[in-house]
Parts: structure tokens; C-alpha cells; sequence
């Protein structure tokens, strides 16, 4: 090789860059297709500015319908995740290709992809249409999505369980539940609980907003006060919203804290 | 041996929980040249003499002056360009795992050349060459643009030795730089240290555990005991009973 | 161990009593959580009775898919769907970074500072992307714009929480090394934690823009463009095969961002 190419300190990443340009220009194009000048951004902030006066200060005085709303929409996703998760660990386990045969594992990895593959909001105007107005729509839409979310990870979970450990409990003798109890469990209970509280949080923010088809909780009340054009309200609203899950999350936190026992050495 | 002293530990005192000192009122002088072991028991405070000199631990008490500064005093960018003075080599060599070793040689610089530049990796020419040729020194010819995390624990503490020795330092720490090495390996770190420290005219510090590496390739042993020094002098005038002292119990000593 | 452990140092107790009383706790919770909720809910059972029957119903008036209408109706308001979800994450990752830097509490040490950012962080995660484009549709009018700052807005949480806990779980060793060596902070960020966090922000990216394609196509339920709109328009009409077409065009597009996504992943990862 010769000296001087030996002695390139930074050899140029031609893929990195042609990468980057072909970012910008992406981003220059679609702008423009989607039709994003410059005037209407402004014509937008100014717009804005007066949206965001309209909607301080936030208007509580009709909180009966908020606090109703607020209450449907958890009752909805304690619901939905209780219901999800129930459903979830067999169709899961039944997922699990390191445990069950193909022609049970594919059928359910069919039906939780069927599950995943649709918005919530999507399966919740199916769900009205067919069962009517109302928390049910809302729950059976959140209950599809969770079993779509959780029935996925439960099945990556245990397979991605050492089946040594497994073993080590076959070779006692153990039968088939003390197995899974011994073998299985232990492994994937961690990684369980981490995303069965994701799910109650995102059943919780999706709580909020299907009732805007329809399907129950705060989000109805909340498309209603936008065409009325009640934006402190919608404010006090989104303000709840906003505290509500920030509450769901803490809740989370401190549960995982109680199940999972993190290695206590370094508390002394 | 003093009066051109390049670094003065004075009173130095370290306290990680009230009324356990770690370091107690430790006083040091270091000359201009040199190469410097310090040895002792885990938990003795060797870890944490070395962190204080160059601030990476904050000390209760006492003053550490190198280069007319007192470094405990100092902070914001004057710390920083004090430490640009010092060079130190890490156990777990320290490098930035997804980068090419030539970029680990350069971060030696950051605390010379502007962060924009850096980032942009426009660094002056001047030090890119002395960077190839270090690494011609220490023996990574030709692995420029190879990634840090490729090499072995031998290779990469060699980076490391280079990456401080790019900062131009005026003191060279190491705190158990052979530690995670096997024998062999460690004496060819110990010998690249000290090789360079006689080339470069820098006084080396480095604190082990390893006492037949200290006393083959130091000028000075200094050991600690529960945050004292107990002996502070000559490799060859190190006896098992200074051992003993130090080190507690003698079933180690001898089989 | 306890005083008491002389006593009873024979009996195994795999739960600590405080812990024993915090699980406890915890399914009492849940149960009554569930108890409650359920006797709440009003469900009429008349509509539950005659659930399987509308779905059939339903299913049935979806069917032949209206394939024909893909060309006219579907085909733009799709690609407008695809560049709303790509257009909404690249400006989400360009406001995530300095919002993610200021809470990140390894990088900024100023205390308020962190809890602003993180605020903004939780409040852009909280409220929908519907809700974030509804909001949007009615300062900006209703169109793409609309739909394309709900997308970011929303994804701006969600990139900021999880590259924000990257940057937390950084291998401290090389940040001392180089603050050893005297970097400045930039620098700091830019050679010490930025090479840690790529593939992390990576993975970040592409799963959040797999999950907006999702939810753009939906947006346009409330005005925000894309094909929510074709759809809004063919159930009001009760066009019910032009629905089931709109929902096989989403469908399909769905499954082939995971391609997409599993592909890249694959190659970069």
C-alpha cells in the first residue's frame, strides 16, 4: 500500500454521506408536495398565538363532565389491559415456537398479528358500528390492541427463554405446570411486568381519544368542545389528560419496583 | 531531587463518609522525572490518591500543586486546561468503543482544538502525523481505522497510553493499567510506560498491585496502608517486613 | 440479618415482610381496580346480543373489496399518508435532540432545567397524535400540515424518554477519560456519548416511524390529511367496500413499514 493512502486519518464514509444528502433532499420534496410554504406557517403561528389565548386560562367550571369522562376513560383501560392481559398469556404461550408445535404456534402468531395490525381507533369505529356507542366499543378496540402488543412480547419473551433452565427443572422429574412454573415463569415474569405496565399506560392515553369515535371515556367530550369551539375548556381537558397519565406512569414505575427486585447490593 | 518538584501533594485528606477517611493528610513530592509506583492493599486509598490529583475524585482537604497551580482550587476551564497538562491510562482502558483508533488517538486533543472542529474531525494536520507516528511507537501500525472495540485488552491500553500521550501532558497517572492484562502483556505496557515517560522527559505515577512488576520497572516505590504511606524509597530497599506492613499477613509473601 | 434470625433461622421466607405487604397491595389493587370498573361500565345487553350479528352484517356489506376505487381514491391519499408519518419523525428526532440533551441529567446539570424538559417531554407523549392533530387542524386549517405536526409533536416524548434513557445508561469510563483529558462539554457530547447512543437512536427512529405510519393513516378521521380521510368520506357515505378497500390499502402499507423497518434493522444493527 502506498504511504500517503496509508495515512489517511479519516477515510470519507461515502454511503454515510450520500445518505445525508439524500435526507435533505427528501425533506426539501416532500414539503413541497405536501404543499408547506412559508406563508401559511406564518399565517399558522399567528393563528396559533390566538388558539393558545383563547385557551388559557383553562376552564374547569364544567368539571362534572371531565371528572365522568376522566373515570370512563380508566375504567376503560383498566378494562381493556386486565381483559388483554387474561387473553394474552395463553394465545402468547401457544405463540411460543420453542415450546409448541407449528400447527398451534402458527394460528396464534396469525391472530396477534391481525391484532397489531390495525389502529385502535381503526378497530373501535368497527367495534361501534357493530356493538353501538359506548365504553364496550371502547374496551373490546383496546382489549384487540393489547392482545396484539402483549401477545407479541409475551411469545418473544419465552422464546427467548434458555431452555437449560428448563431442562435443569425437566430432569427433576417435575411434570409439565411445575415446569412452566419453575422453568418458564421466573425467566420471563420480569420482562412481563415491564410490558404489561406499558400497556396499561398506552391503553390509558388510547382511553382518552377513541371516544372521539365514539367508543367512551374523555375523548368524546373533548371532540365536542373542539366544534363548539370551547377551547378553555379543551384546555382544562387536555391539561387532566396530561396529568392523568404522568400519574399512570409514576403508578407504573412504583409497581415494577415492587416485582422487580433489582440486585440490592449497591444499596447498602 | 525538590527543588524543581513537578507536582507537590500537601495535607492531602479524603473523606468518602464522615469520619472514614480514605486518604489521611497525605504530603508527596515529584520530580521532574521518574517513574513512580504506588502499591498497597484494595481499599487502601491508591485509587483515589491518583483520581485526586487530577480531580476526577473532589478532595476534603489539601492542595496539589503542578505547574504553579494548586489544582483543588481550580474549576470551569481553567481545570480543564490543567488536566489537558495530565495524562492518565485507565484499567479499563476507557476508549470510545464504536470509534477507530485513530479517533481515540485525537481525543488525547479535545482539549486543544475548538468542539466544532473536533466534531467535524478537522484536526491540524500536525497532530494527525504525530498521532501515525505514536502509533508506529506503540506498536499499532497500520490499525489507523480500525475500531476500538476489535482490538485486544493488550492493543487497546496501548491506544490508551498513546491517547495520553497526544495531550503533550507534563505528568503521566495511571491507575492499575495492567490489572485486566495477562504477565506478559503487562510487562510490555509497563515498558511502553516507561520507555515513553524517559523519551517524553514526564514523570509517571501509576499505581498497581502487582509488586515484582513495581520493583522491575520503578525508580521509586511508595506504599500505602490505610491511607498512609508506610515506605517511600527505593525498589531494591524494599523488604519483606515493609511488605508485611503494608500488605498485612506474610502467607502471601513466600509459599 | 435480623436480630430475630437466631429464632427463626430455620424458616425460609422468600419475601421480606414489606415486600410481602407491597405485592399485596399491588393485587389488591388490581383486583379492585377491576371490580370497579366493570360494575361502572354500562353495558346494554341488547347491543351485546346482537354484536355477532351486526359484525356479520358488516363483514358482509364490506365484501367484494371495492379494488377498483384503489387508483382514484386511495392510491395519493396514501403516499400522502406515508409522507406525513416520514416528514413528522425527521422533525421530531430535530426537536427531540436539544429537548432530550437538557434532561438528560448526566449532560445538564442544571436541576430546573432537566424538569422543564422533562415536562415538555411527558406532555408531548401524553396527548394523542388524534388529539396533538386536532389541535393543529384548528390553528392551521385542516391538510397535511396539520397531520405532519401531530406526527411530530407526538413522537417528540417518545424519542426524547428513550434516547434519553440511552444516554443514561452510557459506559461512564469513557466519559472520565475524556473529561480526564481536559474535552469541553460539546465535545463531551459529540465523541463520548453521541458514538455510544447511535445504534440505540437508531432503533428509536425506525420504531417510532414504523408506529407513525400507523398512526397517520387515521389522522385524517379529524381533517389532518392522508387516507383517514377517504375513509372518513367512504363511512359516511356508507360505502362500506370502499371502506374495506381504504382498510386493505392501510393493511398492506402497515406490513410492508415492518419489512421495511426489520430489513434496515438488520442491515444497520
Amino acid at each position: 500500500m502506498n504511504a500517503a493512502a496509508a495515512r489517511i486519518a479519516f477515510p470519507p464514509n461515502w454511503w454515510a454521506r450520500a445518505g445525508w444528502l439524500l435526507l435533505a433532499a427528501y425533506i426539501v420534496y416532500a414539503c413541497s408536495l405536501l404543499d408547506f410554504t412559508w406563508a401559511r406557517f406564518m399565517v399558522g403561528l399567528d393563528n396559533g398565538a390566538r388558539f393558545i389565548a383563547r385557551m388559557f386560562p383553562p376552564n374547569f367550571s364544567r368539571w362534572e363532565i371531565l371528572v365522568k369522562g376522566l373515570t370512563e376513560s380508566i375504567e376503560i383501560a383498566v378494562l381493556a389491559s386486565a381483559l388483554g392481559i387474561l387473553i394474552s398469556l395463553p394465545i402468547g404461550l401457544f405463540a411460543a415456537r420453542n415450546l409448541m408445535p407449528v400447527w398451534v404456534t402458527w394460528p396464534a402468531r396469525m391472530l396477534i398479528a391481525l391484532c397489531r395490525s390495525f389502529h385502535p381507533v381503526i378497530v373501535a369505529i368497527v367495534f361501534v358500528k357493530a356493538i353501538g356507542f359506548g365504553a364496550l366499543s371502547g374496551i373490546a378496540a383496546l382489549t384487540v390492541a393489547s392482545i396484539g402488543f402483549i401477545g407479541k412480547l409475551f411469545a418473544e419473551a419465552i422464546e427467548e427463554i434458555s431452555l437449560k433452565q428448563v431442562e435443569a427443572v425437566r430432569a427433576t422429574g417435575a411434570p409439565f405446570m411445575n415446569v412452566i412454573t419453575y422453568g418458564v415463569l421466573p425467566q420471563v415474569f420480569g420482562r412481563f411486568i415491564g410490558f404489561a405496565t406499558y400497556q396499561l399506560d398506552s391503553n390509558l392515553r388510547n382511553s382518552t381519544m377513541v371516544g372521539i369515535v365514539g367508543a367512551g371515556g374523555i375523548g368524546g367530550a373533548l371532540f365536542a368542545a373542539f366544534q363548539r369551539f370551547d377551547y378553555d375548556f379543551v384546555c382544562a381537558m387536555l391539561l387532566s389528560i396530561i396529568i392523568l397519565i404522568f400519574a399512570g406512569e409514576l403508578l407504573a414505575t412504583r409497581v415494577r419496583a415492587v416485582f422487580l427486585e433489582r440486585s440490592r447490593v449497591n444499596e447498602e | 531531587m525538590d527543588n524543581s518538584a513537578a507536582l507537590s501533594i500537601r495535607n492531602l485528606s479524603k473523606e468518602y463518609k464522615r469520619g472514614k477517611p480514605v486518604l489521611r493528610d497525605i504530603s508527596l513530592d515529584f520530580a521532574t522525572r521518574g517513574f513512580t509506583a504506588v502499591i498497597g492493599p484494595s481499599g487502601t486509598g491508591k485509587s483515589t490518591l491518583i483520581r485526586c490529583i487530577n480531580r476526577l475524585v473532589e478532595p476534603t482537604s489539601g492542595a496539589v500543586e503542578f505547574q504553579g497551580h494548586d489544582l483543588v482550587k481550580l474549576s470551569g476551564r481553567a481545570l480543564r486546561e490543567a488536566r489537558r497538562g495530565i495524562g492518565m491510562v485507565f484499567q479499563e482502558y476507557n476508549l470510545v468503543e464504536r470509534l477507530t483508533v485513530m479517533e481515540n488517538l485525537l481525543t488525547g486533543r479535545l482539549g486543544y482544538v475548538a468542539p466544532l472542529k473536533a466534531w467535524l474531525r478537522r484536526f491540524p494536520q500536525a497532530d494527525i502525523d504525530e498521532a501515525f507516528d505514536l502509533l508506529d511507537v506503540v506498536g499499532l501500525a497500520g490499525f489507523a481505522n480500525q475500531r476500538a472495540d476489535s482490538l485486544s485488552g493488550g492493543q487497546r491500553q496501548r491506544v490508551g497510553i498513546a491517547r495520553a500521550v497526544m495531550q503533550h501532558p507534563k505528568l503521566l497517572l495511571a491507575d492499575e493499567p495492567t490489572s485486566s492484562l495477562d504477565p506478559k502483556t503487562s510487562v510490555e505496557i509497563m515498558s511502553l510506560m516507561r520507555d515513553l515517560g524517559t523519551a517524553k522527559n514526564i514523570p509517571i505515577i501509576v499505581n498497581m498491585h502487582d509488586v515484582e512488576l513495581a520493583r522491575r520497572f520503578a525508580d521509586r516505590i511508595i506504599g500505602m496502608s490505610e491511607g498512609r504511606v508506610v515506605y517511600d524509597g527505593a525498589p531494591g530497599a524494599l523488604t519483606d517486613e515493609n511488605l508485611k506492613t503494608i500488605y498485612g499477613g506474610k502467607d502471601w509473601l513466600h509459599p | 440479618m435480623t436480630a430475630s434470625a437466631t429464632l427463626d433461622a430455620r424458616t425460609w421466607r422468600r419475601f421480606t415482610p414489606a415486600q410481602r405487604i407491597a405485592r399485596f397491595a399491588v393485587y389488591l389493587g388490581i383486583v379492585v381496580a377491576i371490580v370497579v370498573s366493570f360494575r361502572a361500565v354500562e353495558v346494554i345487553p341488547e347491543f351485546l346480543l346482537d354484536a355477532p350479528e351486526q359484525m356479520a352484517d358488516l363483514f358482509k356489506r364490506m365484501w367484494p373489496v371495492a379494488f377498483g376505487y384503489y387508483p382514484a381514491g386511495v392510491h395519493d391519499a396514501l403516499v400522502e399518508t406515508l409522507h406525513i408519518a416520514t416528514l413528522g419523525t425527521i422533525f421530531a428526532v430535530i426537536m427531540a435532540f436539544p429537548i432530550g440533551i437538557m434532561a438528560a441529567r448526566n449532560i445538564t446539570p442544571s436541576r430546573p432545567l432537566n424538569f422543564v424538559a422533562r415536562l415538555l417531554l411527558v406532555s408531548s407523549r401524553s396527548v394523542n397524535s388524534l388529539v396533538w392533530a386536532l389541535l393543529f387542524v384548528a390553528v392551521f386549517g385542516p391538510g397535511a400540515l396539520a397531520g405532519t405536526l401531530a406526527i411530530a409533536f407526538r413522537s417528540i416524548g417518545f424519542i426524547g424518554k428513550l434516547v434519553g434513557e440511552a444516554i443514561e445508561e452510557a459506559h461512564p469510563g469513557t466519559l472520565e477519560a475524556l473529561e480526564a483529558a481536559g474535552a469541553p462539554w460539546f465535545s463531551l457530547l459529540t465523541i463520548g456519548y453521541w458514538p455510544q447512543i447511535q445504534p440505540a437512536f437508531w432503533s428509536v427512529v425506525l420504531f417510532r416511524w414504523d408506529i407513525n405510519v400507523r398512526e397517520s393513516a387515521v389522522l385524517g378521521l379529524v381533517g389532518a390529511g392522508g387516507i383517514g380521510m377517504a375513509l372518513d368520506t367512504a363511512m359516511n357515505l356508507f360505502q362500506w367496500d370502499r371502506v374495506a378497500m381504504v382498510l386493505v390499502a392501510i393493511f398492506a402499507v402497515v406490513i410492508v413499514a415492518e419489512i421495511v423497518v426489520t430489513q434496515i434493522r438488520k442491515r444497520i444493527l
